[in-house]
């Protein structure tokens, strides 16, 4: 087995420790309720924002759509979800939902993905209002009320399980030879298409797998919030998707995680001045962008800042 | 029938016809140059080889082990699968990236494992990786670059730049090596330097090569054929000596008048 290296390993034993202390804490009540809900928040941000990541940072095409393959996975979770209120219920929402939100990827991914730049953020844009003003006409969705009362499955155990596989997903995805071609397309799409790089399918297929992991994070939140409404994921919603991604540095794992985890913390301490909440974290941003405009870790990933320069960078 | 034969090639942009009625064979294993002065079509020529752009009228069709295949209207990554492989004339590296993948990116048209091996990396994903690095390594080496693979692209010197876009383009196991003005911007230290590499990697890899240059002593010393190109058109092909000696090619290069004088 070449995966159990020692890296790996303790890669793993990382994970269990930060489940089990989480849990434990979460047990004896030192987390209440009310940083459960930060908890819940960061996970689903990490997902959003990896799976952007991978779109918008790694293979370059900046769209500004994501909220809409989040809300196709939340909806669909939540209609399973009434349907069966079991868990076997909550993960077949869950993967009917990512499923769902992949097929909409592609077939949104396969016209719009041929423009650039600003052209394809007005066009994501554009898709995910679609979506959106779908599901605000839909009598299965309660149109514009949204639908309430979603039995809550999502606990500690399930965000955990699905924030660690996404990142290793994705992560695995990035340092494959599928992944290396998505960054040549960010890199120079030509000089990609000339060393036998078919980008329009790359680029699908990023998308796909970006929206797919949307959807997972659309049915955790469905189910953890009980009550969702169309406007929930509107334009707003992927503009807070993509400040994750920017600040914690696009072409960054470690930093989209970073960058979630700082802008939760920051969003539930600042409730304390509801006032001026907004401008504080407008501000930061401004501030951040301006000292750090690569983000916080521009292109390298946390593990970098450990290897020496001299070592040989190995697979993984 | 030759590896590449290019019958009545044309290519217009609305008014201006940038490579007009070329026909030119290439037989396997030949080293072949095209000049011509600034503006000629050398450039389209290529970009219409490569897919970059659709011929308006004409062939140009591969033949790969037997099976004849148009390339005219392919798209890029498909001429590259087909067997061309090329550089540019204005750099293009991957210029953010390792040296190292700059040319494993080339070698992902041959990658075998699928997918699902991606994402839960089975042991397919490590066997395959591993001599994939392997391989680029070596080719690498044949550059003198392999010390530097983890280097950035942008990095490095330019006359190493310019290597490593040969090798990247290696990396896609061509038939047909196309150089677009490889040694601009060299010395004649790195000139020379590069027509050996040239003439070896011929050797090494069985590579059919066609080359645009402006730099004569190049073009002079190893190509065994030269196509002539002046406004788009055809004017002059044959060997080094004939080429040096012809009369059109002059007058294209240096003036109808001094030839009269």
């Amino acid at each position: 087995m070449k995966a159990l290296t020692k890296k790996n390993l303790l890669i793993l034993g990382a994970i269990l420790l930060t489940f089990t202390v989480v849990q434990g804490l979460i047990s004896v009540g030192i987390i209440n309720k009310f940083y459960e809900i930060t908890i819940a928040m960061i996970c689903i941000n990490i997902i959003l924002a990896v799976s952007l990541n991978l779109v918008t940072g790694f293979t370059g095409q900046f769209s500004l759509g994501h909220a809409g393959f989040m809300s196709i996975g939340a909806y669909f979770g939540a209609v399973i979800n009434l349907q069966m209120e079991s868990t076997g219920g909550f993960l077949l929402g869950i993967f009917a939902g990512a499923l769902a939100a992949t097929l909409v990827g592609i077939l949104i991914g396969i016209p719009t993905l041929r423009l650039k730049g600003d052209y394809l953020a007005i066009a994501t844009l554009g898709m995910a209002e679609i979506i959106r003003v779908v599901f605000l006409n839909l009598d299965i969705t309660n149109g514009a009320a949204g639908l309430s009362g979603i039995p809550r499955y999502t606990n500690w155990l399930w965000l955990c399980f699905f924030t660690v596989a996404t990142v290793l997903l994705i992560n695995n995805f990035i340092k494959s030879s599928y992944g290396r071609a998505c960054i040549s397309i960010r890199e120079d799409e030509i000089a990609a298409e000339s060393m036998g790089i078919n980008t329009t399918k790359y680029k699908v297929m990023a998308f796909a797998i970006g929206a797919f992991f949307a959807g997972i994070a659309g049915a955790l939140h469905s189910s953890y919030f009980y009550f969702i409404r169309p406007d929930i994921f509107g334009f707003l919603k992927s503009i807070d998707i993509l400040i994750i991604v920017v600040l914690g540095g696009m072409g960054s794992i470690t930093g989209s995680i970073l960058a979630a985890i700082l802008l939760a913390v920051l969003t539930t301490y600042l409730q304390a001045f509801t006032a001026v909440r907004m401008i504080i974290y407008a501000l930061l941003l401004v501030v951040i962008m301006i000292f750090r405009p690569q983000g916080i870790m521009g292109t390298k990933e946390i593990s970098d800042l450990f290897k020496s320069k001299k070592k040989d960078e190995r697979i993984g | 029938m030759p590896l590449l034969s290019v019958d009545k090639l044309t290519k217009s942009f609305g008014g201006l016809t940038a490579v007009s009625n070329v026909t030119m064979n290439i037989e396997k294993g030949e080293l072949v140059g095209i000049i011509g002065p600034n503006g000629a079509g050398k450039t389209t020529l290529f970009n219409l080889f490569t897919g970059v752009y659709t011929p308006t009228s004409g062939s140009i069709k591969l033949d790969s082990d037997g099976e004849v295949k148009e390339l005219g209207g392919l798209k890029p990554y498909n001429v590259t699968k087909a067997g061309l492989a090329r550089t540019f004339q204005n750099i293009r590296l991957f210029k953010d990236l390792t040296v190292l993948d700059n040319v494993r990116i080339a070698m992902h048209q041959n990658i075998q494992y699928k997918l699902p091996s991606a994402f839960f990396r089975f042991n397919k994903f490590y066997n395959e990786e591993e001599s994939l690095r392997e391989e680029a390594i070596k080719l690498l080496d044949i550059f003198h670059l392999s010390h530097k693979k983890n280097e950035l692209a942008k990095n490095l010197p330019y006359g190493e730049q310019r290597h490593l876009e040969i090798a990247r383009a290696l990396a896609t196991k061509p038939a047909i090596l196309l150089l677009d003005e490889p040694a601009a911007g060299m010395n004649p230290n790195e000139t020379a330097n590069l027509t050996e590499t040239i003439e070896w990697i011929r050797q090494e890899f069985k590579l059919t090569i066609l080359l645009i240059e402006h730099d004569m002593s190049l073009v002079m010393k190893i190509c065994e054929r030269i196509y002539v190109l002046d406004y788009g058109m055809m004017i002059a092909s044959g060997k080094p000596a004939e080429i040096r000696a012809n009369k059109k090619v002059i007058e294209a290069y240096l003036g109808e008048d001094v030839s009269n004088a």
